[in-house]
């Protein structure tokens, strides 16, 4: 399958850690579409400029977008269904 | 304490430029003091800003290619020829500027000798650069844990840390270095000199029985192909991380 | 803002020619998207667009080919800031396919294959505003760049401009598609610099 202009969700590491104030790319969210679960980092992200679309690695739905607004990253909720942080020693 | 280090970590600290490394023609390493860096493991990326007089800023993540070492922080840059960052960072910026980052970033793409093993590190071009920490971090003084680490690179000229890894001794640091090049090889080479495939994981790779720990970094589709193969082999999915670094190599 | 760092400036240059408020000029074509590439044998190439009340009207690749091409030469404006300016594509324009279609909608849904969408208002898409591409630069439009075939409608943003473009859906109401659903404007004029839903 010929690679795609894509990365992972390492990637989204310093968007996310601002968002939620914490390490996120070992957080660990489900799919509501096939109901898999991965970590932040396995997330299949497209930086495609208007946004980057954090997408299932399973089924390719869109979990995730961030939107660079001017007034800073909005991160919208699309398809994840839940999101837990690891738990801390 | 702990909140006060998350601050730190999110906020854009002013890092000086204090020595510059050329690894090969394409890449050079900035080795950076962080004034109040709070530590990092291998693995752990920073995310770089840089501002133009007019304003404008364009960000990027670079991986820090050295184990924690109090305020120094080295990351290792490719320059890609229409890259918009990269150059600058290779060509323009001198011992004594200033670079903005923040960091360390990363809480999956890690691992530290107490994470245990064994070891099997797989690096794509530049993807060597987070896995150099952790093999870094090993050698200098990090546990027993086996390490093999298998670098891909196009030719001898263009390998990272080349001599470095040359004077690796893998019964004294307990790291094996497997290397293939893709396109041109060192005179008299007998190894590998094709791209990494399911038949050389087999051969280098530690069996899938001995549980190893996979970290797999580079461009985007070495790491795809790498990590398919694995599990091909038998590996648990759970026991292999990969960070992709895009179609040019980052 | 941060520190300025010392001579870096970026990929902005200046233009001779006038551009819209706070773009850039770009000689590249930066490849962007928001899903994998889908790939589409042009043997089964569709286009579909269908009506309010639900009447489909379809056309296959050798139809396109052989409906009347222009080749326009336009300006592209990308919310992210790069303008290329003068780029030369061969397309069928849209009102070609509309002219067999019976509506009184007012607006369009664009679907493409891989899911996304855009939405637009139905006479931003006439009136010789807006074409179905399926060449650049005098050759077949690449997969990375929307081939077989894209939605053009430069007056606007280029998010509109759906690559991999399969049909039109026709509605009454308008509805957000992909980016107007994620913080961008509903509309997208980059001379009255709408890219942002507050704008």
């Amino acid at each position: 399958m010929p690679s795609d202009n894509h990365v992972d969700g390492n990637a989204m590491g310093g968007l996310l850690m601002d968002a939620f104030g914490r390490e996120m790319t070992d957080a660990r969210g489900c799919c509501a579409s096939c109901g898999s679960e991965h970590v932040m980092a396995e997330l299949i992200v497209y930086r495609s400029g208007p946004g980057d679309v954090l997408r299932c690695p399973s089924c390719s739905t869109v979990l995730m977008v961030a939107t660079p607004l001017p007034s800073g990253p909005r991160i919208y909720f699309s398809r994840l269904l839940w999101l837990a942080p690891k738990e801390r020693a | 304490m702990a909140r006060a280090a998350l601050r730190g970590r999110l906020t854009w600290q002013v890092a000086d430029l204090v020595d510059r490394i050329d690894e090969t023609a394409q890449v050079r390493s900035l080795v950076l003091d962080v004034p109040d860096w709070p530590g990092h493991r291998p693995g752990q990326h920073v995310d770089v800003r840089l501002t133009a007089d007019d304003g404008y800023q364009a960000e990027r993540s670079y991986s820090i290619a050295t184990p924690a070492d109090g305020t120094r922080v080295t990351i290792t840059v490719e320059r890609i020829d229409d890259g918009e960052v990269s150059p600058y960072l290779v060509d323009e910026l001198g011992v004594g500027d200033k670079l903005e980052l923040r960091g360390p970033i990363g809480g999956y793409f890690v691992w530290q000798p107490s994470d245990g093993g064994p070891l099997f590190l797989a690096a794509g071009g530049s993807g060597l650069v987070p896995l150099m920490a952790m093999v870094r971090a090993r050698i200098g003084g990090g546990g027993h844990v086996p390490v093999r680490l298998l670098v891909s690179s196009r030719s001898p000229d263009e390998v990272i840390y080349g001599g470095e890894l040359g004077m690796i001794d893998t019964d004294q640091a307990g790291v094996e270095v497997i290397q293939t090049f893709t396109r041109a090889q060192p005179l008299g080479w007998s190894g590998y000199r094709r791209r990494v495939d399911r038949e050389m994981l087999d051969d280098v790779a530690w069996p899938a029985s001995d549980n190893p720990r996979c970290y797999v970094c580079g461009p985007t589709g070495f790491v795809e192909a790498v990590a398919t193969a694995l599990v091909e082999l038998g590996h648990e999915p759970g026991n292999i991380r990969t960070e992709r670094f895009g179609p040019t190599g980052g | 803002m941060g520190i300025v760092s010392r001579g870096f400036h970026g990929r902005a240059r200046p233009a001779q020619e006038k551009l819209p408020p706070g773009q850039y000029l770009t000689e590249d074509f930066p490849v962007l998207s928001a899903g994998p590439t889908p790939r589409i044998v042009r043997d089964n190439w569709t286009f579909t667009i269908t009506t309010e009340t639900g009447t489909a009207h379809r056309w296959t690749w050798q139809e396109l080919l052989a409906m009347p091409a222009e080749q326009p030469t336009v300006d592209l404006h990308c919310v992210t800031k790069w303008s290329k300016l003068h780029t030369g594509w061969t397309g069928v324009p849209l009102d070609a396919f509309l002219a067999d279609v019976e509506t009184a909608a007012d607006y369009v849904m664009v679907d493409s294959h891989g899911g996304y969408t855009t939405n637009l208002p139905l006479e931003d898409v006439t009136g010789g505003k807006a074409w179905v591409a399926y060449a650049f630069g005098g050759e077949p439009l690449e997969p990375e760049h929307g081939g077989p075939a894209r939605l053009l409608v430069p007056h606007l943003y280029f998010w509109k401009s759906a690559k991999w473009v399969s049909g039109l859906e026709l509605r009454d109401e308008d509805e957000p598609g992909f980016w107007e659903g994620y913080g961008y404007k509903n509309y997208g004029d980059p001379w009255r610099e709408q890219r942002y839903a507050g704008d």
